[in-house]
């Protein structure tokens, strides 16, 4: 029994999990370690003379290649090869059947989904792409299948062992190589002339600069203000979902409309979107406003900033019981009665809250933009 | 030159392979391209995984070109999906809606190209984890482990693109956050994304940027780094596992022509087929149910693709630490976002030189090594993988708390604790298992196979009967020595028992003879009590 310590190779054993007496070495004969062919090598009569599995040999001996076991995996001519053939050729007539049927689907089967909802019955159009991916799956998996079996069953089982040559170079090249490189280094005199040096190294400096300066240049923009400012303006219009102003009786106590600014694309701005809330009357009773922002609130409305303070996703699940915001991004949650501060997850900060009142017309309006910055921090953001 | 010149080739094809020779010299260098020795071991088909996924990511992702339009012009859509006619949306996620209802097959490709990307990362990682643990990084093949590990960021980065690609409400979202982590960066957070972005949040150009990066400069740079491991593997030569006749100067296996080259088309047929039944088979990124991308509005439980959930993970568990310095604020996000993975996987890049340096090893390695034999090593990954799934699981920690009830906060912290008390753990087990392991094989070197006969001795005792592996010395103890390689722990393993006979309805061939007597000849030596031969004679 070969054992995973033994140094030569059992020529009966190269295959692992080999079972007594089915393993003989036959095929090609093992050739000891024949040194690589040197000097001339035979001549072109001699080259001529040789059968083709001589000189199969030949170039794997040339390439440091010696087949120690080589034997088909089925006898030929029996029925274990019969029945691999038959397989194989029953993949390959798979992959004919599955591509025929591939585009006879694509051009024949009906493919435009009815969403009118006028169709009866189930709609075959559904199953376009399943069957497409099917037959192409099928037709391509065929393919692979067929030809691995060929390779398993039908080619013959070598173990070949091929010698390694790497590490180092031989010592002669390393250092003709050294000194060829070394001598052609001095001839440039970029060791002696220290100026010639210094100022090509400079030149390299500012050649790098060339490649930077036009893509930074041209992508550069200032952010300016931009990102402590948004849209809202004092006394504009809190407008809902709909393009509508809203007005306090519009809003039953915990219920939650999303507005916006009543500017271009003001529903689609990133900056602008404020969540107006009607707290609970026991929630207004215990509500406390951050420092400074007392008069933000009107009655029991208060608005506050939909854009999460962590990364900026709208935050949008609103528990009206407990007056808790939650992000679905990060799972941040804020809580309302207390200014909107962050009471766990990874947000710091409390929600930018809108200052509110109603104006004569009974609609609400923002007193002012927002007072900081909303959305995910920055580094000159200073509080 | 001389008389004895070679006839010209009799057939076209020898006249034209000749002809090609005559100009380029080429013969020498293809046979021994043909004559390269492969080692046949089934982990070895991982990196050739992760390159077919390439390859088909490559073909559909051409196919979604000629349809797609990277423009995030509003328009209003008028295709076939019926609920979305008249809403208003991007050009892009139009043509995404297009690709999916209203060119033929356009699904199928969209579709193959997502699971081929989630298949194409993941190979790479499984392939990663695999070299890791056998030591196949080990010199001389450092170089070729860091461009694996450039392989597997720029991977992620491509799928991070190509997810924005769409426009839909999802990838919007995700948009958000990237730009939000590139604003918490310090000093020149917003500078840079404000450059990225052309300005603030959202912007009008980054799809087209995110388009270009996508298509054209980060395939080209993967493809440049995957032939030059490709070239690496052939300088080197593959790696093997130690075994009979394997040493650390040659390769084992087999020659690339035919069966190697044969072998490895049929696997990339398969692994394309498999992607190409999945593509069709089973949804993937269903866009039309999001919705175009609206800053105001997000869907519950959005999940990013796989490969970025440790990401989310660590981003979900990081506490809310704010820092100011100088009045001047690094926010909570810049660390499980930038720091966290920047030092992961610089560790994961440099690993090979770190090792060793604190092993003191400059020798060559061609031989692999099994994880039992390093347990350090081992343990090492063992604890790197608890800290990845953790962070991993914690990336969808709303999904568990909802389908188990288990309070959001609750996940958070066990989260927190698991990061740093589960690596540790992880390490203890996987090192007492390695050598746990390594005395198994030990012992059954010394004392040979367990053959389940169990027998009574005269004066009562019962005892199992022990298979030698080897020869043994007077004592009966084995005298193989252990060589890294895999010990026969069954009787089967070292053919005790035959092999079931192939034939489906009836055999088709003849059941092997239950003894060799070649065999017996040698091997039949009665076993005593403890499984040492009686006499040992030879
Ligand atoms: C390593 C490589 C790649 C990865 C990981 C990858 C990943 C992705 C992903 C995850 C998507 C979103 C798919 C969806 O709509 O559900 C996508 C979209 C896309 N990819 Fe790739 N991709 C790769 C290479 C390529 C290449 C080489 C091309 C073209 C030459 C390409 C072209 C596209 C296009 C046009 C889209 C938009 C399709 C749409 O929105 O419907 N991709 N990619
Ligand atoms: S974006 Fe809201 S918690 Fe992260």
């Amino acid at each position: 029994m070969s054992t995973p310590a033994s140094e030569e190779f059992p020529a009966g054993d190269a295959r692992s999990g080999a079972h007594p007496g089915e393993a003989q070495p036959g095929g090609a004969q093992p050739m000891a370690g024949s040194p690589p062919v040197a000097g001339p090598g035979p001549s072109h009569a001699e080259l001529a003379a040789m059968s083709r599995e001589e000189l199969v040999t030949l170039g794997g001996e040339m390439d440091g290649v010696r087949v120690v076991y080589a034997e088909p995996p089925v006898p030929p001519g029996s029925r274990l090869e019969k029945r691999a053939v038959r397989q194989v050729a029953a993949s390959f007539l798979g992959v004919t059947l599955s591509v025929v049927a591939f585009v006879v689907l694509f051009v024949a089967w009906p493919w435009q989904l009815d969403y009118s909802g006028q169709g009866e019955g189930f709609d075959y159009a559904a199953l376009y792409t399943p069957l497409l991916g099917l037959t192409l799956g099928s037709a391509l998996t065929f393919l692979g299948v067929g030809v691995v079996l060929w390779a398993k069953k039908l080619m013959t089982y070598e173990v070949v062992v091929q010698d390694r040559h790497e590490g180092a170079s031989p010592q002669i090249e390393r250092q003709t190589t050294a000194a060829t490189m070394l001598s052609g280094l001095n001839d440039t005199g970029i060791g002696r002339h220290t100026l010639v040096r210094r100022t090509l190294l400079l030149a390299s400096a500012a050649l790098g600069l060339l490649a930077v300066v036009p893509l930074v240049g041209g992508l550069i923009k200032k952010p300016g203000d931009q990102l402590f400012r948004t849209p809202w303006e004092p006394g504009m219009r809190l407008l809902g979902l709909d393009g509508v102003p809203v007005r306090p009786l519009d809003m039953r106590p915990g219920s939650l409309q999303t507005v916006f600014p009543p500017v271009e694309a003001g529903n689609r701005s990133a900056d602008a979107v404020t969540m107006l809330i009607r707290l609970l009357p026991d929630q207004a009773q215990r509500y406390r406003p951050r420092e400074g922002q007392e008069g933000y609130r009107w009655n029991d409305f208060v608005a506050f900033s939909k854009i999460c303070t962590h990364a900026g996703c709208p935050v949008s699940l609103y528990e009206q019981e407990t007056g808790l915001i939650l992000c679905p991004c990060h799972q941040s949650q804020f809580d309302v009665t207390d200014g909107a501060k962050s009471i766990f997850g990874p947000a710091t900060r409390s929600l930018p809250q809108l200052p509110l009142d109603v104006d004569n017309d009974g609609y609400f309006v923002a007193t002012s933009d927002f007072t900081e910055p909303i959305g995910p921090a920055f580094w000159e953001r200073s509080s | 030159m001389s008389t004895s010149a070679p006839a010209r080739p009799a057939t076209p094809i020898g006249r034209a392979a000749s002809g090609a020779d005559e100009r380029l010299t080429i013969a020498g260098p293809l046979r021994r391209t043909l004559n390269k020795v492969f080692p046949d071991h089934w982990s070895f088909l991982l990196g050739e995984i992760a390159l077919y996924t390439f390859v088909i990511l490559l073909l559909t992702g051409t196919y979604l070109t000629f349809f797609f339009d990277a423009s995030m012009e509003e328009v209003v859509y008028d295709g076939s999906y019926d609920p979305l006619r008249g809403v208003e949306m991007s050009k892009a996620y139009a043509t995404s809606l297009d690709i999916s209802f209203d060119v033929r097959g356009g699904l199928l490709m969209r579709q193959i190209h997502h699971w081929a990307a989630l298949l194409f990362v993941a190979a790479i990682v499984v392939h990663l984890m695999r070299t890791f643990f056998t030591g196949a990084f080990r010199k001389p093949r450092e170089a070729n482990w860091m461009i694996g590990v450039a392989l597997l960021v720029l991977g992620i980065l491509e799928g991070v693109f190509g997810y924005s690609l769409p426009d839909d409400l999802l990838s919007g979202t995700g948009l958000r956050i990237i730009n939000a982590i590139i604003m918490s960066i310090p000093v020149i957070g917003t500078w840079t994304a404000f450059a990225i972005f052309g300005g603030e949040f959202p912007g009008e150009v980054i799809i087209a940027r995110f388009y270009i990066l996508h298509v054209l400069l980060i395939p080209g740079i993967l493809l440049a780094l995957i032939s030059a491991h490709l070239l690496l593997i052939v300088k080197n030569k593959h790696t093997q596992f130690p075994g009979p006749g394997r040493t650390e100067d040659n390769v084992v296996g087999k020659r690339f022509f035919p069966v190697f080259a044969v072998k490895s088309g049929g696997f990339f047929m398969v692994v394309f087929g498999l992607t190409a039944a999945l593509g069709g088979l089973v949804q993937i990124n269903p866009i039309w149910l999001y919705g175009p991308y609206n800053p105001g509005l997000v869907s519950a439980g959005s999940q990013p693709d796989w490969y970025v959930g440790f990401l989310d993970g660590s981003t979900r568990l990081f506490p809310p630490w704010d820092l100011y310095i100088f009045g001047y604020n690094i926010p909570p996000l810049f660390w499980p976002t930038i720091v966290m993975p920047g030092i992961l996987f610089t560790l994961l890049a440099l690993y090979p030189i770190i090792e060793a340096k604190l092993t003191k090893d400059t020798a060559h390695h061609n031989l692999l090594q099994r994880p039992r034999d390093v347990p350090v090593r081992t343990a090492i990954g063992a604890m790197a993988l608890a800290f990845y799934t953790v962070l991993w699981i914690s990336g969808g920690n709303d999904l568990i708390a909802d389908k188990f009830n288990i309070s959001l906060n609750a996940m958070t912290w066990v989260g927190r604790i698991g990061l740093i008390v589960l690596p540790p753990i992880a390490y203890w087990v996987a090192y007492r298992l390695c050598l746990g392991l390594q005395q198994h094989d030990r012992q059954v070197l010394e004392h040979g196979v367990e053959t389940g006969i169990i027998r009574r001795l005269p004066h009562g005792e019962f005892i199992e009967v022990h298979q030698p592996l080897g020869p043994v010395d007077a004592h009966g103890h084995g005298s193989l020595q252990y060589g890294g390689a895999p010990v026969p722990k069954r009787m089967n393993h070292i053919g005790g028992l035959g092999r079931a006979v192939k034939g489906f309805f009836t055999p088709i061939e003849d059941a092997a003879p239950r003894h060799d007597p070649a065999l017996d000849e040698e091997r039949q030596v009665e076993l005593t009590g403890s499984g040492r031969p009686k006499d040992t004679e030879a």
